[in-house]
């Protein structure tokens, strides 16, 4: 009998209990749905975490105030201004690895242009934040130094600022209030996409550090006009982050005069860490889903080695009939194991097709770019095909065993 | 020529609720191409043991049993399944049709297990149907047939691979008399063209029916009216070939 007859009969057989075929196959479906949703959803995410950390700028390190103490309690971070513009200055000064050490002072304010308003971040900085954070304008230009020496009232925008306020406009030459003092915006910032935190990173607005502090935040944060929210660290060489992360606390430890094992009054960040983090901590979560996807693959298997125990003693006088009129028992055999293969086969492929589709409902649910790995459906499908015919084994030799004679007489 | 089916002292027992049941004893037979055995014998006499022996689904414990020529009682498996499929049709008590495959299907079995090709299969399948008059019902599932219209495609299947015997057990047993003579007249019109037969039964018209009976009792041949109906079959085969 040819393997294409021996299919043809497994086939015709599945299809008779086409209900009990179908929840025979649930484990295998719910197991390699779960292997390939999990694996594109991880590939997705990490896909993402990538992304974030390119948008954000490589090679990048933060320095943020540290919390003050109040009676014991540890107020939120930023509460203990101690960031000052020299602190930046002499860490690009006297660290050899840090190419660009940007102060940045910002604070959440109302905007007005024409009749819109809107409220957004606006912060002060000078151009070597743009080149930390990789930044470049889409239209317009950049702060010049004479503007950033006298503190001039020009703003660069994200690509939200000019949705909400400018109408579709460039914006470029408009006139934006903020707060009450009246800037001009000479230019506009590429897309940057969502932040790490989630919040849209075009939805900001930037202004030359000493207009912010003489003209805008200077202002209402009043007592505290050389202090900072934040220095972020351009570093030359990635693979000395965690060093250049040590130097820059001496650094500073010496500069605010901290001794001995006194905190520090700043914290330094790696925003990649936290991402990297993140991602790993996707990576274990699927690869616990994973397990759990293999148990159930397991259990397919052995619901289809019952189902096939079942079905080999409904049809034993059809077993029986088939040896009597020439079947040998290795094409009884074949029938069975094909039937099984087949039941886990097509349960795979249900269940990539479905893990597939959820991945790409989750993928799309969560901003992420949709990655089905298709290594991922090959090995799913490929070990289910592989538990079909380890679980069919023992039942197919039950049939392939039967006694022609006893089989013919069972009722 | 050789007789179609000759054995030579064979023996069977099994075991049976802690003893040993000896249900065929040092039986010796020879049947000749051509004939039309029916053998006879009370239940528990042997006779489906004997015909199980005989259809090479099961195996003598002891003696030779020479089918067509050919020294079968010490064949391996695959080798007696590739008897069963070329030379010799079964036709059980029950109609033992697949349910879920049509009259024609049911019919081309024997066909799928000897290799033949699926268009072959068909028009082979189709020829001995139409043999036993139910061509037009091919594609009619079991459930829908009769029971002689399930035992007609049963006599298709075995008689489709062009078998050297055809074994037949209780073939009217689940049948009404009307019907069951039907399907004797069927036996007949085979054994008319010249196929070997063997029924076991016991009941007497099927018995009566055939040129040789043998009669089993506890295992052993009591009586074969062979030597008789021997003498009388080319004769009887000569006058029916009569105008």
């Amino acid at each position: 009998m040819s393997p294409l007859e021996s299919l043809r009969i497994a086939a015709r057989a599945l299809r008779v209990n086409k209900l009990r075929s179908a929840l025979t196959v649930l484990g295998i479906v719910v197991g390699v749905g779960a292997v390939v949703c999990m694996v594109s959803v991880g590939a997705g995410a990490q896909a993402e975490v990538s992304e974030k950390i390119r948008t954000l700028g490589a090679n990048l390190l933060l320095v943020m105030p540290g919390a003050r103490n109040s009676g014991g309690a540890r107020l939120e971070s930023g509460t203990q201004p101690t960031l000052t513009i020299e602190d930046a200055a002499s860490i690009r000064r006297e660290l050899a690895d840090v190419q660009v050490a940007a102060p940045l002072l910002s604070r959440s304010l109302p905007l007005v242009a024409a009749n819109r308003n809107w409220v957004t971040v606006v912060a002060g900085i000078n151009p070597d934040y743009l080149v930390a954070r990789e930044w470049q304008v889409a239209g317009g230009r950049l702060f010049t130094s004479d503007e950033i020496a006298s503190g001039a009232k020009v703003a660069i925008v994200g690509a939200v600022i000019v949705e909400e306020l400018f109408n579709g406009g460039s914006g470029i030459g408009e006139t934006l209030r903020i707060g009450n003092v009246p800037f001009t915006v000479i230019g506009v910032l590429d897309k940057k996409g969502l932040g790490a935190a989630g919040r849209s990173q075009d939805d900001v607005v930037f202004i030359p550090l000493s207009a912010a502090k003489s003209r805008v935040l200077g202002a209402v944060r009043g007592t505290t006009r050389e202090a900072l929210d934040f220095i972020s660290i351009k570093v030359s060489d990635t693979t000395a982050m965690s060093e250049i992360q040590r130097d820059v606390e001496a650094l500073l430890r010496q500069r605010h005069r901290i001794r001995g094992d006194a905190p520090s009054d700043f914290r330094i960040e790696n925003p990649a860490d936290v991402l990297f983090a993140r991602g790993a901590a996707m990576r274990l979560l699927a690869s616990l889903l994973i397990a759990v996807a293999a148990v159930s693959l397991v259990v397919g298997g052995i619901s289809i080695m019952n189902i096939m125990l079942v079905s080999v003693t409904e049809r034993t006088r059809e077993i029986g009939l088939r040896i009597a009129v020439g079947a040998r028992r290795r094409e009884i055999r074949w029938q069975f194991l094909i039937e099984a293969a087949i039941l886990a086969l097509v349960g795979g492929l249900v269940g990539a097709f479905l893990g597939a589709a959820a991945a790409v409902a989750i993928a799309w649910k969560a901003g992420w770019p949709v990655l089905i790995s298709p290594w991922a459906i090959v090995l799913a499908c490929g070990f289910a095909g592989f538990i079909g015919i380890s679980f069919g084994l023992y039942p197919a030799h039950r049939a392939a065993r039967l006694d022609p004679i006893v089989a013919l007489r069972f009722e | 020529m050789q007789p179609l089916v000759r054995t030579v002292g064979i023996s069977k027992s099994y075991p049976s609720g802690g003893t040993i049941v000896r249900a065929v004893s040092n039986v010796s037979l020879a049947i000749e191409h051509g004939e039309f055995v029916a053998i006879r014998g009370r239940s528990g006499s042997g006779k489906s043991t004997l015909m199980n022996l005989l259809g090479l689904l099961d195996r003598p414990d002891s003696g030779t049993y020479t089918f067509n020529g050919q020294e079968v009682a010490m064949l391996s498996e695959d080798g007696r399944a590739t008897v069963r499929s070329h030379d010799i049709g079964f036709i059980f008590q029950q109609p033992a049709l697949l349910p879920r495959a049509t009259a024609l299907e049911n019919v081309e079995l024997p066909l799928i297990y000897a290799g033949i090709s699926p268009s072959r299969r068909r028009r082979t399948a189709r020829d001995a149907l139409d043999r036993v008059g139910l061509g037009d019902r091919g594609h009619h599932w079991p459930n829908q047939l009769s029971g002689g219209e399930q035992q007609r495609v049963v006599i298709a299947r075995a008689t489709v691979n062009d078998p050297a015997l055809i074994l037949a057990d209780e073939p009217t047993g689940s049948l009404d008399s009307a019907t069951g003579n039907e399907i004797l007249s069927l036996f007949e019109a085979l054994h008319h063209d010249g196929r070997t037969i063997i029924v076991v039964t016991h009941a007497t018209e099927v018995a009566n029916r055939a040129r040789r009976l043998i009669t089993l009792h506890d295992g052993q041949i009591v009586e074969d009216s062979s030597a008789s109906s021997d003498n009388l079959r080319p004769a009887a085969l000569a006058m029916d070939s009569l105008p």
